[in-house]
């Protein structure tokens, strides 16, 4: 029985120091700016036109399901707030951070992997350099920075979304649409809709660059740990997304 | 010439095991390598040889036993001290461990810029990096990235990155691993001609006897350019033979007691003159 409990024990411990030495490594030298800036190009500015997608038509999607169901209540009038809301507290942040995760740990994971791989990691070692400093920690701070921006930016293009829906088919008047929408957000929503992605920050960083530092077999091993990698830090991003949720409703 | 006895002791190992889940890569493994020595390393595939260099290297841990470079302990060293002792170590990967997205020059004076010890302006580093390219006759790729070279051309590079630091220990993975002869001449010339031109210590672990056969039976002449075959007894380069069956050291000797062995493992790895 323990033997079987021994393999994912040493794997959430590994991942922990993992996290623990790039924690630290925010605050000790050496720093590869130039590095946080390359990831933050990669991460903020690459994922940019599937935010951009997956925001506008799941804010359209949701105007055109909402005032279905707000018909029956006559309170179609009050789609652009069910859309705002939605999308600041809950569909923002996950859909943002899953296709975050679904693009860039599976690149980080891909990338560290086939360094492990071909024995690079090893030799960063050897010529003197640190691979949790030079590798993880440039990758933790860029998507820490860039995810909340990219999730307000999504927040934004899905509420434009549920505006096109509401304006162009179901009529509704663009003040009515936007002055629902601005005055249903109150401060918890907004704080709640960026503490989610900086928390998935560190799931989509941590797990994608931890599978990578551990592949192992080859080729293939990276392959495994490329799905893995989306896997594990889609599921976190459920996970943490309820417990977060959790706290805020109960405040 | 100082003899074996006085020579500085380079790399100790004493009674190191190091093991993977449970299984054993390293058992109980003993041996020394002085100043100027050169260390042959046989084995079949997986049977230790280059966790025997990682663990040198100090990018592994033992479980057991002590591991000592140029006389001082590195079993329990950190990561950051031990940045100071592999400023004085070159290694050459099996892969080559080349950086993928650095260009050849960026690679070779990647130690200079990232080890300790070394306060050198970027046009001291490409000097350096450009003179060891020389060495291996690569000095016309600097502006390339390895994808663009050829497998000998990049175990090259990795030579030349070994060396840029001039360290007093180099260490070997496998460097004719998978070259057609011609090409695995060409690298062997290279370790014979950098072991005597800077007289460093020397590690080599391959499976190939006449790579080893070569290493301990030349001698490269700086003031003729040409490498020379000398008998292993007049070599002043002492080369010793370690021979691993899955991670324990089955042989330690001369090339003269290799070949004497009869022991049908090690006899594998020894080809006799007819």
């Amino acid at each position: 029985m323990l033997d079987i409990l021994k393999f994912p024990a040493l794997r959430v411990q590994e991942f922990y120091i993992l996290a623990g030495r790039a924690l630290r490594n925010i605050v000790r030298g050496p720093h590869y700016a130039s590095d946080i800036f390359i990831q933050m190009d990669i991460i903020g500015v690459g994922s940019l036109p599937i935010v951009l997608m997956t925001g506008f038509f799941t804010g359209a999607v949701m105007a055109m399901q909402m005032a279905k169901a707000l018909m029956q209540y006559g309170a179609v009038g009050q789609t652009g707030q069910v859309v705002a809301i939605t999308l600041v507290r809950e569909l923002g942040p996950a859909l943002t951070s899953l296709m975050v995760a679904g693009r860039n740990a599976s690149g980080m994971a891909s990338e560290l992997g086939s360094m492990k791989v071909t024995e690079q990691i090893d030799a960063m070692r050897a010529l003197g350099t640190d691979p949790i400093q030079k590798l993880v920690t440039p990758r933790l701070i860029a998507t820490c920075t860039v995810l909340p921006l990219l999730t307000i930016i999504g927040d934004f293009v899905g509420i434009f979304g549920g505006f096109v829906i509401a304006y162009f088919v179901l009529n509704q008047a663009a003040s009515q649409y936007w002055n629902s929408a601005w005055q249903a957000l109150d401060y918890s929503d907004i704080a709640q809709g960026l503490i989610k992605p900086f928390v998935f920050a560190f799931a989509i960083a941590l797990v994608g660059c931890y599978y990578g530092l551990t592949t192992t077999g080859g080729t293939q091993g990276v392959g495994r740990s490329t799905t893995q990698a989306v896997v594990v830090s889609s599921v976190l991003i459920f996970v943490l997304t309820f417990f977060i949720t959790r706290i805020f409703v109960s405040l | 010439m100082s003899s074996p006895g006085q020579r500085q002791s380079v790399l100790r190992f004493e009674r190191v095991t190091v093991s993977f889940d449970e299984q054993k890569a390293l058992d109980d493994v003993s041996f020394e390598l002085r100043q100027r020595e050169s260390l042959v390393v046989f084995g079949a595939a997986g049977s230790g040889k280059t966790t025997l260099l990682k663990t040198a290297l100090g990018l592994l841990k033992p479980d057991s036993g002590r591991v000592f470079v140029f006389g001082r302990d590195i079993t329990d060293l950190k990561e950051q001290d031990l940045f100071r002792i592999r400023s004085n170590i070159g290694m050459l990967f099996q892969e080559g461990g080349l950086f993928d997205s650095l260009t050849i020059e960026e690679n070779v004076s990647y130690p200079l810029e990232n080890l300790n010890g070394f306060h050198l302006t970027e046009e001291e580093r490409r000097a350096r990096s450009e003179e060891a390219l020389r060495f291996v006759e690569l000095e016309h790729t600097l502006d390339k990235f390895p994808s663009e070279l050829s497998g000998g051309m990049r175990r090259r590079v990795g030579i030349a990155r070994a060396i840029v630091t001039e360290p007093k220990l180099v260490l070997y993975d496998s460097p004719t691993a998978g070259l057609d002869p011609i090409t695995a001449f060409t690298i062997v010339a290279l370790i014979v001609k950098q072991r005597d031109l800077r007289g460093a210590a020397t590690v080599m672990v391959t499976h190939r006897y006449q790579d080893a056969h070569f290493l301990a039976t030349s001698r490269y002449r700086p003031e003729t350019d040409q490498i020379e075959t000398v008998s292993p007894t007049d070599n002043d380069v002492e080369t010793t033979f370690l021979v691993l069956r899955d991670g324990r050291l089955v042989f330690q000797g001369t090339l003269a007691e290799l070949e004497a062995s009869r022991d049908p493992y090690v006899e594998k790895f020894v080809k006799r003159e007819e």
